[in-house]
């Protein structure tokens, strides 16, 4: 597996765990308080701090695991850590397109709110979204891509 | 699911042909992933231009002797 598409599985698992922590909690807060009090704000920074440090976590992992792998194959680890290839770069680009078409997508969502007046809660709530589905369906496309070629 | 590229290619053959070189041989050679010659190999990935011209480089034969493409029937 390119190392590359490793980062790209990566993405994919932070993507999902991260907010499904965050949702699931406000969820839980939403049962018991008002959309408009509720503090999203706290859980929303930690989730955007979590998906960065889980992301270089997850790049020292796969790094290691990349150098363990190529050094039993008698190869420079190097080699295969740092290349990246016209294919990945191809690949990346397409997936990023997509993932921006699908953020664009939810930017409209997230404007309809702000034009209903909604609570700050459901427009931060939708915008965080927006990027998180992008970012999901970017990775798909990404490792879509890498299996079946294009 | 049909292969993505209509482009063939006779990699496989020519690193027979070349002492049974390696995907892994071929794609430091190229600087590009194993995983990249694969794709290649299978067709399921079109390589530039560029990269094209150095496979066929690195096995000393001319473009057409490594990729074709099929005449419309």
């Amino acid at each position: 597996m390119p190392f590359e598409e490793k980062m790209t599985w990566v993405a994919l698992v932070v993507a999902i765990a991260v907010p499904i922590w965050y949702f699931a909690t406000m969820l839980g807060r939403l049962q018991t308080t008002a959309a408009a009090d509720i503090n999203f704000q706290t859980p929303l920074i930690v989730a955007v701090v979590a998906s960065v440090v889980l992301t270089v976590i997850g790049a020292i992992v796969m790094s290691i695991a990349t150098s363990v792998t190529s050094v039993a194959r008698g190869r420079k680890p190097e080699d295969d850590i740092d290349r990246k290839d016209e294919r990945d770069k191809t690949i990346g680009r397409r997936g990023d397109l997509v993932g921006y078409y699908v953020a664009s997508a939810g930017m409209v969502g997230v404007l309809i709110l702000t034009m209903l007046e909604a609570d700050y809660f459901w427009i931060a709530g939708a915008l965080y979204l927006s990027f998180v589905v992008a970012m999901v369906v970017s990775s798909i496309v990404k490792l879509v891509a890498y299996h079946r070629g294009f | 699911m049909g292969k993505p590229t209509r482009v063939t290619n006779r990699i496989r053959a020519l690193r027979f042909e070349a002492g049974e070189m390696t995907q892994a041989e071929l794609a430091d050679r190229l600087g590009v992933t194993r995983q990249t010659v694969i794709a290649i190999e299978q067709g399921k990935y079109s390589p530039t231009l560029e990269t094209a011209f150095q496979i066929a480089r690195v096995f000393g034969v001319p473009l057409d002797d490594v990729f074709g493409y099929p005449k419309d029937k």
